[in-house]
């Protein structure tokens, strides 16, 4: 067990930003922390290095006892969203900064920062200040100088939020690289889905200051374990109706068995994703009617905003080609089926 | 993560756009603005700089040589300049402190502290003086505590030092802390987590980002420290190569219708004034000349 924290809390002015959170990472892992704006994600990683104290809980570190040593004692790496590299160092002196202050050898210093130059590909680019730098060199840069001290840990605080999309996407694969490469345990913190969805292999999803769900992408995905992650994680559907027989929902045309525990009567929320709602031209079974109300082009994929009568509507998502092999147009009638959904009960 | 794209740096000063270009005032309303501007800084500035040399050279640069060299003179430079150096050390001090404290830490009574720093700069200098007086004269609360253990502040060299430490010590802790509440903590905390202790946190990280504005505070505080007459002038008694500084010195020749002595004296300080102001210049273009070597982050969509 690399890192292990237990019962964590922490509040500021009164607002509880962590509250009584465990949680586990297996040596060698790659772990996102995903949530919204203010869900204490970063409390916690912040918490998990030393930089923010505790009002209770326990940290351990590889085994020992971490949540009263200082950040500078607890030998783990950290990379800020905003890199904060030293503007008045050049990358050498940034990623030998954690060697300096260790006092290591002039020799290993040169040897260490050299390595970490070819594996951050930026080999030639040592007597550069960070200015110099595009921000996705910057922050690999940042990256170096984290793991130059060989931390035993490394966390990233939203390390690609501050860069485009086209760097994002390739940074992404570089700390996938970097990481097979390295078998540092890793957490980053993220509240961008797909980055947590591609990079990590196993997803934390905090909301309020607390761990809602822990899984790998495709059962976060897939499964859902309450309302807030099934509208967080992916498009989604949602439609509120009512439990009106044994096991059985309906909703316009559409009929759900449900849980045959729930209660009669009982209000449940509907979640489906819109590429879970197969459409056709031709009817086939188990579809209903719909008709096409308006289509958006969303790149590789279209959505279709679908009439399904009683002036309630549904939107579906198909593959560009497939639509467009199929014709579909505004107004035209079709036929459609819901294939996957999740029901959670409202709480009244 | 392949083929690198150039990235072409715009400096405006360089591709020949010329942001004044805009403004199309007609060329009569800007000869007339320059004008009265040089007319203004001409008669109120440059003259009374000019007349100062002039006086003190009046009657030949050797009555300039005697009346800087003659004892009390010598005294009062003396003075002057320990006065100054302990006040441009302890404010260092104290600046480099309080701007930590207040930009790094979260603790009750914040705020009181960043306004009464500023309180040197709105209480007059005579008041300011006389609140020493009142302290430490024989009449003052620690008077004969004082007087009882043969110490003496008020009219002698303890007490100009206080006042003028006190009437300058707003000039670097003012100037530190904007620019250390615009770097933010993260370089620090960066330095901390990569292991680095405190004392080496302050002079790898935070030191050199902050030189340039502790520097422009120390030539603040430095010729203010200088040329501060009011409050020194109530603690200093004017003793005669005692208690004189350099600003009471001119005021006690001047009195004594001594004027190329006075302007002597004064002509030193003005001198000293444009040393500042050289000082100045240079620390201004060189921060200047880092700001733009450090643009805001600018993404390149292509990395090698």
């Amino acid at each position: 067990m690399s890192i292990e924290v237990r019962n964590l809390s922490k509040r500021f002015n009164g607002f509880q930003a962590v509250k009584d959170t465990n949680l586990k990472l297996e040596s060698g892992s790659l772990t996102a922390l995903l949530g919204p704006s203010g869900s204490g994600k970063s409390t916690l990683l912040r918490m998990i290095a030393g930089l923010e104290v505790p009002d209770t809980g326990a940290i351990h570190l590889t085994g020992r006892e971490a949540t009263h040593v200082s950040a500078k004692e607890r030998n783990v790496g950290f990379v800020f969203q905003h890199y904060a590299l030293f503007k008045h160092m050049t990358v050498f002196e940034n990623i030998a900064f954690g060697l300096r202050v260790r006092k290591q050898k002039e020799s290993e210093i040169l040897e260490r920062v050299y390595e970490l130059l070819s594996l951050i590909q930026l080999t030639g680019y040592d007597k550069r200040f960070p200015a110099q730098l595009s921000g996705g060199q910057r922050q690999r840069v940042a990256v170096a100088r984290a793991l130059a001290p060989r931390p035993e840990v490394l966390l990233l605080d939203e390390p690609f939020g501050a860069l485009d999309a086209k760097v994002r996407e390739e940074l992404r694969e570089w700390i996938l690289k970097l990481h097979e490469e390295s078998h540092v345990t890793t957490l980053f913190v993220t509240h961008d889905q797909q980055e947590a969805l591609e990079v990590a292999s196993r997803i934390l999803i905090m909301n309020h200051g607390a761990i809602e769900q822990d899984g790998t992408p495709i059962e976060i995905f897939d499964k859902p374990a309450s309302h807030f992650i099934a509208q967080f994680v992916g498009e989604t559907n949602y439609i509120d109706t009512e439990v009106s027989e044994k096991g059985l929902a309906v909703w316009g045309p559409f009929r759900f068995p449900v849980n045959p525990t729930l209660p009669l009567k009982q209000k449940i929320r509907i979640y489906f994703r819109p590429n879970d709602v197969y459409m056709t031209a031709q009817f086939e079974t188990l579809q209903v009617r719909a008709r096409i109300a308006k289509a958006r082009f969303k790149g590789t994929i279209i959505e279709y905003k679908l009439d399904i009568g009683e002036d309630k509507h549904i939107s579906a998502q198909i593959p560009k080609g497939v639509a467009l092999a199929s014709g579909f147009k505004d107004g035209q009638e079709v036929y459609a089926a819901i294939t996957a959904f999740h029901v959670f009960p409202i709480e009244s | 993560m392949s083929n690198e794209n150039q990235e072409v740096i715009i400096n405006p000063r360089q591709s020949g756009y010329d942001p004044t270009r805009a403004l199309t005032e007609p060329p009569m309303v800007r000869f007339i603005l320059i004008a009265l501007s040089l007319l203004f800084l001409g008669l109120f500035l440059f003259v009374p700089l000019a007349v100062v040399f002039a006086t003190a050279l009046e009657k030949g640069i050797q009555a300039y040589g005697e009346a800087v060299l003659e004892r009390d003179a010598l005294s009062a430079i003396r003075l002057t300049l320990l006065t100054t150096f302990i006040s441009v050390v302890l404010n260092t001090l104290f600046g480099v402190a309080s701007a930590w404290a207040i930009t790094r830490f979260q603790f009750p009574g914040k705020n009181i502290l960043i306004t009464l720093i500023d309180l040197p700069f709105t209480v007059s200098p005579v008041v300011s003086g006389l609140v020493f007086v009142l302290l430490f004269g024989l009449q003052g609360y620690f008077g004969h505590w004082l007087a009882d253990h043969n110490l003496k502040v008020i009219f002698a060299t303890p007490g100009i030092v206080l006042a003028t430490v006190f009437i300058t010590f707003p000039f670097i802790s003012r100037e530190l802390i904007p620019l250390m509440q615009e770097q933010g903590p993260e370089e620090e905390e960066a330095g901390m987590v990569l292991g680095a202790s405190g004392w080496q946190i302050f002079w790898k990280v935070t030191l050199p980002n902050i030189k340039w504005g502790l520097l422009y505070g120390i030539i603040l505080c430095n010729a203010r420290a200088m040329g501060e007459f009011g409050a020194v002038s109530v603690v200093s008694g004017h003793i005669r190569g005692l208690t004189n500084t350099m600003p009471l010195h001119v005021e006690i020749l001047y009195n004594e219708y001594n004027f190329t002595a006075a302007f002597a004296v004064a002509s030193l300080l003005a001198f000293l004034a444009l040393l500042t102001l050289v000082a100045k210049a240079f620390i201004e273009t060189h921060a200047q000349d880092e700001k733009i070597a450090l643009p805001p982050a600018h993404e390149q969509s292509r990395t090698p």
